[in-house]
């Protein structure tokens, strides 16, 4: 499928699509995937660090928390990959936004997962605590199975809204969806054409996840009914 | 003697809540706890199980273990302090997440590393024994107030403790749920369990205790036998309480 400058609208929108899935597919999904898994780690340990009660845990955690979220995504990537390689030490494209990426969703969903915790009440703790269990594993059998139930519709919309985030990758060259579409209307100057192409790409996928947060949150509404 | 506590005293911040507690618990005797709200026979039952750390206080058990508040006890000392015994809260406090047989092997089985089997066998004796041999598989959402609370109590005895603390098991629960989980206590006290009850059901009090403790502004303000502190109480302020719940 070749693209040239005096393609119909058609046409071009159909040559275009392919390579766009492929950006999709290659780039878009793998760095929202691996990015949100190692996020999610990253927000546990964060989550955890700010519920210690020792400051050399607190204040480190709540440093990086409050200077992710208080600094734009654009900056921080820039940072990641034009700041650290210019200084010498040079990551590639895809590497740069997995840490931005996952630092962003470690930070904002470590707010989440922290209140989640929160939310369970003292005497699942206490309960705990009597039949002889420790900090970690009252933590990790009883707290912690209750509050992912708790975060889940938080952190599906944290999901979806890195599937949209991941477009930013584009200004450090990573060959994702979006920059695809730049990289096409640059050579046919439809930039209406494709860029209302990319976005309907990204609603797409985004309206298929959101279809699946709904089933989620329905079959966990029906194990916490009480 | 089970257990001797000297001076076991408790503060909030400036709120003196348990002031100098002096108490004996004989072994397979039924201690009641009764008196009015915010007393601090909560607190006194928590201090017990170390579920709040006394800011002073002896406890001295059967087995000559001794534990002086006066310094922090470790981490081992007071898992140790908790394995003696096992607590049924007010509000249950069960694991939502979890089946009623779950709530009940938990302990044994992840804290103790007993053998499944070994667990199995308990869990499925002691929810027998409560009444619920039928609902194992049930979650807590399932259950009633009452049921909830009978598992709670199964979960308490699994972890097989020395000294059951009961911190107003049935004060939740609809009134016609409440005898069904008397009853349970009542067995136990026929087993010979050594309790301690934090009630406002001054009959079944008198019907299970040995010994009546009567507690206002953090201090036990009188004891005795059930029938000399609820029959013919001799503290001014005990009359007063009986008064206002046998009249309210
Ligand atoms: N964790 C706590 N922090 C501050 N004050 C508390 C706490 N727990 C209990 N108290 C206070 O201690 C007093 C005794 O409470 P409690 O032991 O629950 O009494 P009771 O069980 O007899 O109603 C009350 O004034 C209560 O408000
Ligand atoms: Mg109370």
């Amino acid at each position: 499928m070749t693209i040239t400058a005096d393609m119909g609208g058609w046409e071009l929108f159909k040559n275009s699509l392919w390579p766009m899935i492929q950006g999709g597919i290659k780039y878009t999904i793998p760095l929202t995937l691996i990015s949100f898994t190692l996020g999610l780690a990253l927000a546990l340990l964060l989550a955890i660090m700010r519920l210690s009660n020792r400051k050399y845990f607190t204040i480190p955690a709540r440093m990086l928390v409050s200077a992710v979220r208080g600094t734009p995504l654009l900056v921080q990537l820039s940072i990641v990959f034009f700041g650290l390689g210019s200084i010498g030490l040079t990551i590639d494209p895809f590497p740069s936004a997995i840490i931005a990426f996952t630092l962003n969703v470690g930070a904002y969903a470590s707010e989440i997962i922290r209140a989640s915790i929160l939310s369970i009440p003292k005497g699942q703790w206490e309960a705990s605590h009597t039949i002889g269990m420790s900090y970690w594993q009252a933590l990790r059998r009883i707290v912690l199975p209750q509050a992912s139930r708790v975060s889940i519709p938080p952190l599906s919309n944290t999901f979806i809204s890195l599937v949209k985030d991941t477009s930013l990758a584009s200004l450090i060259l990573v060959t994702e969806l979006f920059r695809k579409a730049q990289e096409i209307a640059a050579r046919t100057y439809d930039f209406m054409l494709l860029y209302l192409e990319a976005a309907l790409l990204y609603w797409i996928i985004c309206f298929v996840l959101s279809i699946i947060q709904d089933r989620i949150e329905r079959r966990l509404e029906r194990h916490i009914s009480n | 003697m089970f257990l001797t506590v000297e001076g076991l005293t408790k503060a909030f911040g400036e709120l003196e809540v348990l002031k100098d507690i002096d108490l004996e618990i004989e072994k397979g005797n039924i201690l009641t706890i009764i008196g009015p709200s915010g007393s601090g026979k909560t607190t006194l039952l928590r201090c017990l199980n170390v579920l709040e750390m006394p800011n002073k206080g002896k406890f001295a058990f059967h087995d000559g273990v001794q534990v002086d508040f006066g310094k922090e006890p470790s981490k081992k000392e007071v898992t140790s302090l908790r394995r003696r015994s096992g607590m049924v809260f007010q509000s249950y406090n069960l694991f939502p997440h979890k089946t009623a047989l779950e709530n009940v092997t938990e302990g044994p089985l992840i804290v103790q590393k007993r053998p499944k089997s070994e667990v199995l066998a308990l869990a499925e004796n002691l929810l027998d024994k409560v009444g619920l041999a039928d609902k194992m598989n049930l979650y807590p959402h399932q259950l009633s107030g009452g049921q909830q609370q009978r598992v709670g109590i199964a979960r308490a005895l699994a972890i097989e403790p020395e000294l059951m603390l009961f911190d107003e098991p049935t004060s939740a629960l609809d009134p016609e749920l409440v005898g069904e989980v008397l009853k349970v206590i009542k067995d136990l006290a026929n087993e010979g369990w050594t309790m301690v009850i934090v009630t406002h059901e001054l009959k079944f009090a008198e019907q299970v205790s040995n010994q009546v403790i009567f507690m206002d502004e953090g201090q036990i303000v009188e004891q005795g036998p059930p029938e000399a502190v609820l029959k013919s109480p001799k503290e001014k302020r005990t009359q007063q309480f009986l008064e206002r719940i046998l009249n309210p």
